[in-house]
């Protein structure tokens, strides 16, 4: 009797049930590409930062940048190149000079690697490492023969005597300036950190041997536009390295943390900054224990930044994070303020539908039936529209969640890099002052929603939920209607 | 058999108390066929309504056999309502959604009895009231008349002790009146009902074995 009289008064009232379900379905629809998308802004945030911090890094451990004593600015932030009177090549009166330097990347603060240490005995840390991120910047060119200065009674850089044109074929100097990043990496420490996010295309990774040596594994983009293969040598910081390997980001979306990758301590060596470190890449056991292990770090390295992964997603700017704003202030509200009038449709369409058929409780009541069965009635009328409404909600939103995959929008991410955390900036080439502009990677991510049953379950609950309070709000007043008061009122 | 005594029933509304029933006492032997007539607003509904299980007095007590009706809890008087006591109304107060066999079914479903024994019952019972054929009709696809068989139908299935019936020829025609008073004599008859009958219509009220006058909450026998 109970599925009978249920499908009749559902088929029959079909009106009502149309308005419900249809409210429902788009509150639910509504709610779930919101959730959906908020899911695709957060994968593509975590792939972006990611590229940078590794995969399994949930705190960094930086130092802001300071301000340097008085004279040491200049020397501090800017390579200082020196060539002595015997330097370089000379070949049909010109000179040859090239010299590289590995210097701490701009904006980049270092501290002192026993911090590691500190990080890593902290309680419920599952693993540290350590990186130095710096700058290899190469300066070449070629000046007229007769030094390195032009004549004292000269202009700079007019034409020698003789009428000689000079490598700028005016009898000037001709200069290049290339940069590319170079990350110093703990090679015992990779669960964490930026080679996590990165795979093997050629060659191999760091192994215990290689703590002094001079290899390099070059990201496969700034290898390929180097005309540099695994066997390879590169100049760094004045320095032979050998090229073991070449690696690529293990995103599509998103680009390596550095165009080069050496030992830490090869690092440390060769740019003279020995026993320092610029980022300490945390991971904690559990995620509920981040926050945790943030102040605990805090407390022990109070000079330090210390980020959390959900820290560092709000230093993504550009239109992802428009987009993650829009989700989660517009479209959460969007989501909260349909799926409340879908709600109170339906508790509107239920208790009104109550009272429409007071007539018909009184007399089920008067011939017997119990509170509890038309409280029951009630209810699963409520439950099943609420039900159909989430069918199709779920049957649109994946509609929906499907055209935005297909659509694919592209959004572009600037995420702005912790002090001494490297980006992989485009491959070197550039000239002076460009290293600055490298610390900050510009990406595009192609949104891409994930599907998970998560979603699904979170739309049907929602739909039951709303069933369920719109029963209950029907079935109390159904309960609460007396059976001689029902048919007075309607006699 | 119904014992009332010294039953009193009062509503309070926004123009004072009504006193709908004052101090009856009354007592209806089972098998017997009683017709209540009065005028409008003389406590003829707020009388089958107490015999009915469906309202408490306010003060005084209502008996059915062994079952004090005035004294007992809700569930127990939906199972006695469910169980002993049929009604039919003036306005048939058919499901409009369900067919004319579900309808009648209803009346099972608090019973707990088995969906083929209910559509066996509800058959036989359309059936004995005229209207096997028309078991799959819905209430609107049938006339005044057919609609309230229906409800007889539906009053009588469970197999009742008493038939409560509020106006029931109020919304037909004459014909009709006398075909389904003569189906409600027959089935008291054959049946054994106590069948209790609020009715403004004298030739209804004739047919009873005795008639009661309430006029102002007070009962009056009739000769």
């Amino acid at each position: 009797m109970f599925g009978t009289y249920l499908y009749r008064e559902l088929s029959n009232r079909r009106k009502q049930t149309a308005i419900v379900a249809s409210g429902m379905a788009l509150a639910i629809a509504l709610v779930m590409i919101v959730n959906g998308v908020a899911a695709g802004v957060r994968d593509a945030q975590s792939a972006v930062l990611a590229s940078i911090y590794g995969v399994g890094t949930d705190i960094t451990v930086t130092t802001e940048p300071a301000i340097p004593p008085e004279g040491e600015q200049e020397q501090r932030q800017q390579p200082r190149f020196e060539f002595g009177a015997d330097d370089g090549t000379t070949q049909d009166g010109t000179t040859a000079l090239s010299q590289s330097r590995l210097v701490s990347a701009v904006g980049s603060t270092t501290f002192d690697s026993t911090a590691l240490n500190t990080a890593a005995g902290i309680a419920n840390v599952a693993a540290a490492t350590a990186t130095l991120t710096l700058n290899n910047v190469s300066f070449s060119g070629e000046i007229p023969n007769g030094g390195t200065s032009s004549a004292p009674d000269s202009e700079p850089g007019s034409a020698p005597e003789g009428g000689r044109t000079g490598p700028d074929g005016a009898g000037g100097s001709a200069f290049s300036v290339d940069t590319f990043t170079v990350t110093g990496i703990d090679v015992g420490g990779e669960s964490v950190g930026p080679l996590t996010s990165v795979e093997l295309v050629d060659g191999r990774s760091f192994d215990d041997g290689d703590v002094d040596a001079n290899v390099v594994i070059l990201d496969v983009d700034f290898a390929t536009t180097s005309a540099l293969n695994t066997g390879d040598t590169l100049e760094i910081g004045g320095e032979e390295f050998e090229v073991i390997g070449t690696v690529t980001s293990v995103s599509a979306d998103a680009t390596t943390a550095s165009n080069t990758y050496v030992p830490l301590n090869t690092a440390q060596r060769v740019s003279g900054i020995e026993g320092q470190i610029s980022t300490i890449y945390v991971q904690a056991v559990s995620s509920t224990e981040i926050a945790t292990v943030q102040s605990s770090l805090q407390a022990a390295l109070p000079d330090s930044t210390v980020k959390t992964q959900e820290d560092l997603a709000s230093s993504v700017s550009g239109s992802l994070s428009t987009a993650s704003d829009l989700v989660g202030k517009l479209g959460t509200w969007l989501s909260i303020i349909v799926l409340a009038a879908a709600f109170l449709i339906s508790v509107l369409f239920t208790t009104s539908g109550v009272a429409r058929r007071t007539r018909e409780f009184g007399t089920l009541k008067a011939i017997g039936w119990s509170n509890g069965a038309v409280v029951r009635q009630v209810a699963s009328e409520s439950l099943v529209q609420g039900a159909i409404g989430g069918l199709v909600g779920v049957a649109l939103g994946l509609v929906g969640i499907a055209a935005i995959n297909l659509a694919a929008p592209v959004l572009s991410a600037n995420p702005a890099v912790a002090a001494g955390v490297g980006a992989g900036g485009g491959p070197g080439g550039g000239r002076f002052g460009e290293a600055a502009t490298t610390t900050v990677a510009a990406t595009d991510v192609a949104l891409q929603i994930p599907f998970t049953f998560g979603i699904i379950g979170i739309a049907v609950a929602l739909a039951i939920l709303g069933g369920l309070i719109a029963g209950a709000f029907g079935g109390w007043r159904a309960a609460r209607l007396r059976p001689a008061e029902a048919l007075r009122s309607v006699a | 058999m119904y014992e009332l005594t010294n039953l009193t029933k009062t509503y309070e509304t926004k123009r004072g108390t009504i006193s709908a029933l004052n101090n009856v006492t009354l007592s209806i032997p089972t098998g017997q066929m009683v017709a209540i007539q009065g005028p409008t607003g003389g406590g003829k509904s707020t009388l089958l309504q107490m015999l009915g299980a469906l309202e408490r007095p306010t003060s005084g007590t209502v008996a059915l056999g062994d079952d004090v009706l005035s004294a007992m809890p809700d569930a127990r008087l939906a199972e006695i309502r469910a169980r002993t006591i049929g009604f039919i109304f003036q306005g048939f107060n058919l499901i409009p959604t369900l067919t004319a066999q579900e309808n009648v079914e209803s009346a099972l479903a608090p019973l707990g009895i088995a969906r083929t024994e209910r559509i066996r019952r509800a058959t036989e019972a359309l059936t004995k009231v005229g209207l096997g054929e028309r078991l799959n009709h819905h209430p609107m696809e049938l006339s005044g008349g057919q609609q309230q068989r229906v409800a007889i139908a539906r009053a009588l299935v469970k197999e009742p002790s008493v038939l409560l019936a509020d106006e029931p020829t109020g919304n037909l025609d004459e014909q009709t009146r006398d075909e389904i008073m003569a189906l409600l004599e027959g089935l008291w008859r054959d049946e054994g009902l106590t069948l209790i009958i609020v009715t403004h219509d004298s030739a209804v009220a004739k047919r009873a074995e005795r008639r009661i006058l309430l006029k102002r909450g007070v009962v009056t026998e009739k000769k």
